[in-house]
């Protein structure tokens, strides 16, 4: 009873983690109404950076997020205003397709310059702290860290959605983009606001990922996965909804995996294809348009 | 206004040199067994199903509006079907080719039924995932080799090695011609026009009487059929399987390569496309990661600076077409004029 | 010096030209009207002046500054506001929502949401509901409103009465005199020639992409405007 309690609460936690990786996927599509490829591919791409800036220095895993994230913001900001808005328009094939070939890029490029070798950041003690609950369930400490960020990812956002003029400019933006530039806003800038924001969540979740587990440079395209999987379960356009999905597949990954340990991942694709069946707008969906 | 009457044709100069030269090409083709080195008709060979697997691609992509990122999961499948239907049911592995068109076509169906709930790019990530699905059901299953794979030297063993040689040169050929005229013939059919409408505009489509959910999930399997026939071929050259290889992301990478560099909606874009792609590998095969970063890089720019491919470039400026699908009106009168 | 001057205004779709060269002008304080046939061109030209459309940078000045070529999103804070062809409201956004963002470019001016609600006292009532829950009328409220929040010196104004009932077109034209005396100058595209007649100091008629008749209300005979309407 315990052990399955235990696996529960793991698989829970663990959609915290599967929650930052979708939320950033969830905000570019709502905004942009595109899908990003290499999401996952960032992510990873984030990860080794802070390893590679990390372990010369001896910096602490969470002060190195202090460096990555606005890296990876700023990346994001010029990557979208130089290539990505080119790429925008009736046709949903170029950014498709263009961010697939920055995924074989980083891939590539990160296999070059760090082997195919799994790494990971130490955060020492941290790492396998826990909190006992009584019986013999606990929780580890560094994934109640992960869902607490999670959160507060998320409520950053719905207050930036719903409270400022950022905000309202993102929603009219995405609404309507001609009717937006009529009322004054550069949709260029706000789309590369919006990836800013995006990347800056996936350079989160990417140094979480490499805190929590082994990360080689071709693990993106699964995050990529787990992270859609998570927004469709979730339902589009619902904020929350993207935890709740994050949650319900970290939970079948981790029911998967305790029955049998080839079977995880595969559990996680099955609740996400059943989802899919049962309720083909997810289960908190705001918005039909998919 | 003339009374003259417009004439609709189809045919064009550069299309009955074009069926000409891949006449000759063809016999050549079919020929090389006896005149080719045992190197270059595996050359051939790889290049024909890299052609087959990147029309493929490009009815789904090009004409049929639906972009797939998980036709590996097809190709994985057929091979698999070496193990299955060869090593353990003991058939011919070249009867099982187009037995694999089949069993992936199967496949295709609740596949299909699940993925076509979500639209546009969601219906590419969810390829994707049914792609992962298929993999790690085969890495689960102990009795094909689970995931280290298997080898299917046995399937071949009994075949001599110039039938074997020239018997996956021939189906190779049959599966890169056959997928490139059935593209074409399919095009130039009812259901052609019926897909380019879709691809269009889809309510426009719609309004026309076309079923676009039909045409689709038609294009959906045909595609998933022929990757599953090239898969099966594709692994009796390579005589061992694991799921890893099998159902490698690398195998749709290179579709997308091919028909964005060549020309993506063009049955000719996918053989400039392919011809491109073996040059580069040869170039650049020896650096490794840095050749894959290449392309990458490569389609990245076509995309975003070519959108229409070599092919679409060389079309345009000199008014090519070797299959051409579209009709074309031409005025009598108008042409007087001039 | 007139505040908006065209001159030889052109537009194209692809191969398609949808403008001839129009010129035209708006003096400070004037409402101007276009009239004209579906396709004439009106809906392009107002495209043209708030830069959804592309045009030669010295075919559009207003104040004697050249606008054309600039995007759209920099016209806005020029001072030219566009209420659009069906009034495009922001579906996600509240009322109160869709009247700040037209403030988002930060023009300084009389308009503020207390000014709006005293035009518009419907909207402040209703100021959290969604946009699109409005009636067709108040919609159009709304996007006026949304409009004014920029502070323009020129308002283009697209189809103000389409698909309105006669009663809400009254209430909404009554909010010219109240926007005029606030330094807005107006542009208007109606097809309603009898309306512009009305609200119009000038009016312009256009025909397949050109300018086929210009001048007073007083002064056009019902045969000048049929003909310039109609061509024939």
């Amino acid at each position: 009873m315990a052990e399955w309690l235990n696996t529960l609460l793991q698989g829970l936690l663990l959609g915290g983690l599967y929650s930052l990786f979708a939320t950033g996927l969830a905000l570019s599509f709502g905004v942009m109404r595109m899908i990003n490829i290499a999401h996952g591919d960032f992510a990873i791409l984030a990860a080794f950076v802070a390893i590679a800036v990390v372990e010369p220095l001896g910096l602490n895993p969470f002060v190195v997020l202090l460096l990555i994230v606005p890296l990876m913001g700023g990346f994001g900001y010029l990557l979208q205003r130089l290539i990505l808005n080119r790429t925008l328009g009736q046709d949903i094939l170029p950014p498709l397709l263009v961010t697939f070939g920055f995924g074989i890029i980083i891939q590539n490029l990160l296999l070059v310059m760090f082997s195919a070798d799994t790494r990971s950041l130490d955060i020492g003690a941290l790492g396998t702290a826990s909190v006992a609950l009584g019986g013999d369930v606990a929780v580890g400490v560094l994934p109640l860290i992960v869902m607490a960020v999670a959160v507060a990812v998320l409520a950053g956002l719905q207050w930036l959605f719903a409270a400022t003029p950022l905000g309202r400019a993102f929603r009219a933006a995405s609404d309507d983009s001609e009717a937006a530039q009529l009322m004054g806003i550069d949709n260029r800038h706000i789309y590369a606001l919006a990836m800013a924001i995006a990347m800056a969540i996936v350079a989160i979740a990417g140094v979480f990922l490499a805190i929590r587990a082994n990360i080689a440079p071709t693990d993106g395209p699964a995050r990529l996965l787990y992270a859609f999987e998570a927004v469709i379960i979730g339902g589009l356009g619902s904020l929350w909804g993207t935890l709740a999905g994050g949650i319900i597949l970290g939970v079948a990954q981790a029911i998967g995996l305790k029955a049998d340990p080839g079977w995880g991942i595969l559990a996680g694709h099955l609740a996400f294809l059943a989802v899919l069946v049962i309720r083909p707008n997810g289960l908190f969906a705001r918005t039909r348009e998919r | 206004m003339s009374a003259s009457t417009p004439i609709v044709e189809r045919g064009t100069r550069a299309s009955r040199v074009g069926l000409l030269l891949a006449a000759l090409l063809l016999l050549a083709a079919i020929a090389a067994p006896w005149w080719a080195e045992r190197s270059s008709q595996r050359l051939f060979t790889e290049f024909l199903y890299t052609l087959a697997l990147a029309q493929m691609w490009n009815l789904l992509a090009g004409y049929g509006g639906l972009l797939s990122v998980g036709q590996q999961g097809f190709v994985g499948l057929g091979g698999y079907c070496l193990v299955v239907l060869g090593l353990q049911a003991g058939l011919n592995p070249f009867f099982i080719v187009p037995l694999a068109g089949v069993v992936a076509a199967l496949v295709a169906i609740p596949a299909a039924a699940v993925l076509f709930r979500l639209r546009g790019a969601y219906f590419a990530v969810g390829t994707w995932v049914v792609a992962e699905v298929l993999r790690l059901l085969v890495a689960n299953t102990a009795s094909v080799g689970g995931g280290s794979g298997t080898s299917i030297t046995r399937t071949v063993s009994g075949i001599p090695a110039w039938w074997r040689e020239s018997t996956t040169l021939w189906l190779a050929l049959t599966l890169g011609a056959g997928a490139t005229l059935a593209v074409y013939f399919l095009l130039r059919s009812r259901y052609g026009l019926a897909l380019t409408a879709v691809r269009d505009s889809e309510p426009a489509a719609e309004s026309l009487g076309i079923s676009v959910a039909r045409v689709k999930w038609f294009a959906y399997l045909a595609s998933a059929a022929g990757c599953g026939m090239a898969g099966a071929l594709i692994f009796i050259t390579k005589l061992r399987i694991a799921p890893e290889a099998a159902f490698s992301m690398d195998w749709t990478a290179t579709m997308f390569f091919v028909v964005i560099i060549g020309g993506i909606g063009t049955i000719e874009g996918p053989i400039v496309g392919t011809l491109i792609f073996f040059l580069l590998r040869e170039f650049l095969s020896d650096y490794g990661s840095g050749y894959l970063i290449v392309l990458g890089t490569v389609a990245v720019a076509f995309m975003l600076w070519l959108p229409r491919g070599v092919w679409g470039l060389l079309a345009s400026r000199f008014d090519l077409h070797f299959f051409p699908v579209q009709r074309r009106l031409r005025n009598q009168a108008l042409k007087e004029e001039k | 010096m007139s505040l908006l001057v065209c001159q030889g205004v052109t537009a194209f779709y692809g191969d398609f030209q949808a403008l001839y060269g129009i010129d035209l002008r708006v003096e400070e304080g004037e409402t101007v009207a276009i009239i004209g046939s579906n396709g004439a061109g009106k809906s392009s030209f107002l495209r043209t002046l708030s830069g959804l459309q592309a045009a030669a940078r010295d075919s559009i000045h207003l104040d004697g500054l050249p606008l054309g070529g600039l995007p759209a999103h920099r016209i806005v804070g020029r001072g030219v506001a566009m209420v659009p062809e069906g009034r495009r409201l922001f579906p996600s956004l509240s009322v109160e929502e869709n009247l700040l963002i037209g403030a988002y470019s930060g023009r300084p001016g009389p308009w503020s949401l207390e000014r709006l609600y005293a035009l518009f006292p419907i909207l402040g009532e209703r100021r959290k509901s969604a946009a699109t829950l409005l009636s067709g009328g108040q919609q159009q409220m709304v996007a006026i409103g949304r409009a004014l929040m920029s502070n323009p010196r020129l308002l283009l104004c697209d189809e103000l009465s389409l698909g309105l009932a006669p009663v809400v077109i009254k209430d909404i034209y009554a909010a010219l005199p109240g926007i005029k005396a606030a330094g807005s100058s107006v542009l208007v595209v109606e097809q309603d020639v009898g309306q512009a007649m009305k609200v119009a100091d000038r009016l312009y008629c256009f025909q397949e992409g050109r300018v086929s008749l210009e001048g007073r209300p007083g002064d056009l005979s019902r045969e000048q405007i049929s003909l310039a309407y109609f061509g024939i």
